[in-house]
């Protein structure tokens, strides 16, 4: 873990180096092209642009991908399995404090995790996720999460992704500005001598040509750096759980949904455990992915042979790859201890289909603050929190329930566990 | 007067590395206090949980006797034990007859349709994984430390301030290698 965390720090500061190269050649040359010697001036205004963009993203990064994904932070009355598997999580991991839980009320089985500093990190997970995994899935999707969290993988994709945002930003506001005006400015000045008319028309050149290829390279390096880090999450992932089943197992049944995550956006995707906006049958290609194709981690996973430690990983990734590529710095690699595979927890397996869809139900409307009430009949009543009489008549058997005064919220706890 | 100067200088960086190398070993033994302690955190929620459990199933579970009050056994003595190749032992017991009893529940649906038995049974499968998790650590941290401990230079270190090596918590028990055994009789 150590060995991974170092070795981390130390690519990202290359990709910074070289972002921000390209970050600053943009800038001078877009400077250059506008106003004569404005090298300095096209600078300091993307440097300013990018700085304003990681203000925002370092100080409000987490609360605004959160509310944009219409997460809801959860107690652990709602589910209680989720919250002592983060825990378990985040003892195996070394964390410092435990992260918050939050849950979507979607369908569509998914998660991320967010928070740039352990310390205030958090996990987010759909209602389908819950109801769909048992407790060896869901504990490798919550491992998997809390790698990213111990690894410092937020940090660097946010900021990598900032960088790739500035750098866009920039080029676009150029391409689309030159369309509009025609080049007038240069043709302007190309008047005063022929001479600086050269340059100028060299230096157009240039910050067209940086203008076009800067965004693709800086995306496709950006792309890359997730791709690997996926991989690395599931190594850990396994890694933690001592059990890589769990986690292909939940990557296959996350996969093989057809339905759609409505809160995920273009911005938000690559966050995700999946990418919850790539449809079934549209196979996006190799190089501009932000996610390794799910079929090749679970492969990976599934033939991870003999132990758990990276070393497994690594070489059930060359097996599947069919070519020995690096994806462990040989520090992580070189003391390794062994790992078994543990067994898998008894008495988890997972629930039927109509069972499935009723704990769904039930959990997104336990979310939702509704109140849970058994008639004594045998229908359980949900009743919505806005919901005002102080009485309820039964639609199955026409019995009055009263409701407990006071917060309905404080009955919904009680009722849950009748769960008839 | 140089001369006099270099081995000020000398002595000067002799005394930080000293005191750095002291810092370290404090740091790495405070490190493998707090991994301790975090497994204790967890034996103690078992040995809480445990009462509960019994007087759940008690009601359902007739001809379990046995069973159970290997558990109850099993608890009290981890509870006594002191020292940690004792502690691990008799935990490494409790271990083994808490995984017989989770066996023995499949043959009991009843009890399987209890919601207050399948929440102590979450919250029991929950703890014993933080145990092993939390072992794990704590294994990691006293390696880290008994490494410190003998190698040079911060050997010497150890030497003259009597810091000692940290036993590893160990399970020795047989059911946890073993393969349970199911019969169908």
């Amino acid at each position: 873990m150590w060995e991974l965390i170092q070795s981390n720090k130390r690519k990202t500061m290359v990709l910074f180096v070289a972002m921000g190269i390209a970050l600053v050649l943009l800038g001078y040359f877009i400077g250059s092209y506008f106003i004569r010697g404005g090298g300095i001036f096209g600078i300091v205004m993307a440097l300013f642009i990018w700085f304003i963009l990681s203000i925002i993203s370092y100080t409000a990064g987490s609360s605004i991908i959160l509310s944009v994904s219409s997460a809801r932070e959860v107690t652990p009355d709602v589910h209680q399995q989720l919250f002592n598997i983060v825990e378990e999580m985040r003892i195996a991991s070394n964390l410092p404090k435990t992260p918050k839980v939050y849950i979507i009320n979607d369908a569509a089985p998914n998660a991320f995790a967010t928070g740039i500093k352990p310390e205030n990190s958090a996990i987010t997970v759909t209602a389908g996720l819950l109801s769909k995994l048992n407790r060896d899935e869901l504990q490798g999707v919550v491992a998997h999460e809390m790698s990213h969290i111990a690894n410092r993988d937020i940090l660097v994709m946010t900021f990598a992704g900032i960088m790739l945002g500035s750098i866009v930003l920039i080029s676009e506001v150029f391409l689309k500005g030159l369309w509009f005006t025609g080049g007038s400015s240069a043709r302007y000045r190309s008047k005063s001598s022929s001479d600086s008319g050269q340059a100028q028309i060299i230096i157009m050149v240039v910050a067209i040509v940086l203008a076009i290829l800067a965004p693709i390279a800086a995306q496709l390096l950006y792309f890359a750096i997730s791709r690997r880090r996926e991989y690395l999450a599931d190594a850990n992932g396994a890694r933690l759980t001592r059990y890589p089943e769990g986690l292909a197992s939940a990557l296959e049944k996350i996969s093989s949904t057809d339905l759609d995550l409505k809160s995920a956006n273009k911005v938000t995707a690559p966050m995700f455990i999946i990418n919850p906006l790539k449809k079934k049958g549209m196979k996006l290609s190799d190089l501009t992915s932000t996610h390794p194709p799910t079929s090749e981690r679970i492969k990976i996973l599934r033939s991870m042979a003999g132990g758990v430690n990276y070393i497994n990983y690594q070489n059930a990734f060359n097996t599947v790859k069919g070519k020995n590529s690096v994806l462990m710095p040989p520090a992580a690699l070189a003391d390794q201890t062994k790992i078994d595979i543990r067994k898998a927890s008894s008495g988890m397996e997972s629930s039927s289909n109509v069972k499935e869809k009723r704990t769904l139900g039930d959990l997104m409307m336990t979310v939702n603050k509704y109140a849970f009430i058994a008639c004594a009949c045998g229908l359980k009543m949900k009743i919505p929190p806005d919901y005002k009489e102080k009485s309820i008549t039964c639609p199955r058997c026409g019995r009055k329930n009263e409701i407990p005064l006071g917060d309905i919220t404080a009955i919904s706890k009680v009722a849950q566990n009748i769960n008839i | 007067m140089t001369a006099l100067i270099i081995i000020l200088v000398i002595i000067v960086v002799v005394i930080l590395m000293f005191v750095s190398m002291y810092n370290s070993l404090i740091r790495l033994r405070n490190q493998v206090k707090n991994a301790w302690s975090q497994i204790d955190v967890q034996l103690k929620r078992r040995h809480d949980l445990i009462p509960n459990l019994i007087e759940t199933v008690k009601g359902y579970m007739t001809h379990e006797r046995e069973t159970l009050q290997n558990i109850t056994n099993a608890r009290s003595q981890a509870m006594n034990a002191t020292g940690v190749k004792e502690r691990a032992k008799a935990e490494g017991e409790l271990s083994g007859a808490m995984s017989k009893f989770f066996l023995v529940v499949e043959n009991y649906p009843d009890l399987k349709a209890n919601q207050n038995f399948l929440a102590l049974q979450e919250e029991l499968t929950s703890t014993e994984n933080k145990i092993s998790f939390s072992r794990q650590n704590y294994n990691d941290q006293v390696l880290f430390y008994n490494n410190k401990i003998q190698v040079f230079p911060t050997n010497i270190m150890a030497g003259m301030f009597n810091f000692k090596e940290e036993t590893f918590f160990q399970v020795e028990d047989k059911s946890d290698r073993e393969v349970p055994k199911v019969s169908f009789s």
